[in-house]
């Protein structure tokens, strides 16, 4: 049991990182900042999730899981959030004379 | 080699880059930037020289790591200050020189 | 195993810390630095201080990267004039040639280090319990060497004063930074709502498990004075005015604080900043919870800078709150009441 949690954290730890080295892919090759926002959010946000849900099984404890959730949810909340704020700027920067 | 000689042996390393950019930047900022990394790799030798103090149950010295908290908090503080006089400097002459102004006559 | 993961981060550092150091502009150059403070939390955890790692990631890499980031966009310009006096290849030579020696004596430095490791957890460790703390660090810090602490919260404060003695004399008492708009119902406004409730939380829960755990004061400060500047950059507070006598209460009760308790243990344990028998705890929250308010506010008010909008905008130009204004120079009062339209 053991063993089949340790395996199923690093294979969902390791698709984590694939998806973050998908992100930081397009954000390097993409032509501009929109295509490159939504690589980078799209990506690394699926690769945040992999990456906490191998994690939960390894905690000790419901509150360092709960921990863990809330990590994720603050930090979808706060790239959600920059990325319009990235977007929007960008906008007004190309419609600008 | 253990891991505390290896981020040692980086420290040591990230001291030298520091003071490179240090001496070779023209500009203000990028030197404060440059002093930083020096600062860091000044903190992570000091933090590889408590990890190598563990003992009696603890994974590191906590002396050493204490004053390193302290370390970082005041070395943000001095670079609050820089970063205000370089602006400072900038809003009163509209440059970041830090050359000598030609005498006025 | 962990040798390799440690190889790469060690490879990585390096790397971005050169590339910091050589990048085309100040921008790329900040950016790498912030990027930079994060990797060198991983680091920390690597050498076991977790305390160390939250310090680094919320001030060494956040702050610092946000102060750094503000400046260079208060830079426009200047950066093509200082490169005309850029260092010739001679210089760099010479430069390099320094680093190098500096890096080779430091390597001889810890190549040469003694073995066994001298160390003062076996002495600390003992004394812990009598400090009432579970966390090794936060007993070195608030018991052990607490002089460190409260000279810290000293400089910090000298530090404020030093980044408000940059203001103009009209602006002295005034406000820092520009007055932040952001549209209302935008998305900027939306986060600083959501987000300060959760920070000042989780700050405040950083400040209590950092007796037992990984934590403390200055990561909570950190955190808080983050919320503190969210909210002003969403435009739905201003920039508090430094002569406001509440803030500047705020800014020293912290070390007034800890300087009372270190005067009470002259008399009671018999030596500045001894703590009586059984009393530890007890003093130690006293101190966490005066510098508390202390560190926040210090923190986020060195971001902000030295006052940059004079705080009369109304009434008789020198009427304040404080006594001696009217000794300033009338040259240096502001003396229309329409000087700035809306701050």
């Amino acid at each position: 049991m053991r063993l089949l949690l340790d395996v199923f954290s690093v294979v969902a730890i390791v698709a984590g990182a694939v998806f973050y080295l998908a992100g930081t892919v397009g954000l390097l090759r993409f032509p501009d900042a929109y295509t490159r926002l939504h690589a980078l959010t799209k990506a690394d946000n699926l690769g945040l999730v992999l990456v906490v849900i191998g994690l939960l099984p390894q905690v000790n404890g419901v509150l360092a899981g709960l921990k863990l959730v809330l990590v994720w949810l603050l930090v979808m909340l706060s790239s959600a959030a920059v990325s319009q704020l990235i977007a929007r700027s960008a906008r007004r920067q190309e419609t600008r004379p | 080699m253990s891991v505390e000689t290896l981020f040692a042996l980086t420290a040591c390393a990230l001291v030298g880059i520091g003071l490179y950019g240090l001496i070779a930047q023209p500009h203000p900022l990028r030197k404060l930037v440059a002093f930083n990394i020096m600062g860091s790799g000044v903190f992570v030798l000091f933090g590889a020289l408590a990890k190598r103090g563990a003992a009696a149950g603890l994974a590191a010295d906590p002396v050493p790591q204490a004053l390193l908290i302290t370390a970082i908090v005041v070395a943000f503080a001095a670079t609050a200050v820089t970063v205000a006089l370089l602006l400072r400097l900038i809003e009163s002459t509209d440059s970041a020189s830090l050359a000598e102004p030609p005498a006025k006559d | 195993m962990t040798t390799i993961a440690s190889g790469v981060v060690v490879l990585l550092l390096l790397w971005l810390a050169l590339w910091t150091v050589v990048a085309r502009d100040a921008f790329l150059a900040v950016a790498g630095f912030v990027v930079y403070g994060l990797l060198l939390a991983l680091v920390w955890v690597r050498l076991a201080g977790i305390d160390v790692a939250l310090t680094e990631a919320a001030i060494g890499g956040g702050l610092t990267g946000a102060l750094l980031l503000g400046a260079v966009g208060r830079l426009r310009g200047t950066e093509a004039a200082t490169a005309a006096e850029g260092a010739g290849a001679g210089t760099r030579a010479l430069a390099a040639l320094l680093a190098l020696g500096v890096t080779g004596a430091l390597v001889l430095g810890v190549l040469m280090l003694p073995e066994p490791a001298p160390t003062l957890a076996p002495l600390a460790v003992p004394a812990l319990p009598a400090t009432g703390v579970g966390n090794p660090i936060t007993g070195v810090l608030l018991a052990f060497r607490a002089l460190d602490t409260l000279l810290e919260a000293i400089v910090l404060v000298i530090a404020l004063i030093g980044v408000w003695s940059f203001a103009p004399d009209r602006a002295w008492g005034g406000r820092p930074g520009p007055l932040y708009r952001a549209d209302p119902q935008g998305i900027l406004a939306y986060l600083a709502r959501v987000l300060p409730p959760l920070g000042i939380v989780i700050g405040i829960y950083l400040f209590w498990a950092g007796a037992d755990h990984p934590g403390g004061k200055f990561q909570s400060a950190t955190i808080l004075a983050a919320m503190w500047m969210l909210v002003q950059m969403a435009g739905l507070a201003d920039t508090p005015r430094t002569d406001n006598r509440a803030l500047r209460f705020g800014i020293v009760i912290g070390p007034l604080v800890f300087i009372a308790v270190g005067v009470l243990g002259l008399f009671t344990a018999g030596a500045f900043l001894g703590y009586p028998e059984g009393w530890a705890k007890p003093l130690i929250l006293v101190i966490e919870v005066a510098l508390l308010p202390t560190l926040a506010i210090v923190l986020a008010l060195l971001m902000n800078g030295p006052p940059a909008r004079p705080w009369a905008s109304a009434g008789a130009p020198g009427a304040g709150p404080l006594p001696g204004r009217h000794a300033i120079a009338s040259r240096d009062r502001p003396t229309r009441s329409s000087d700035e339209g809306g701050t």
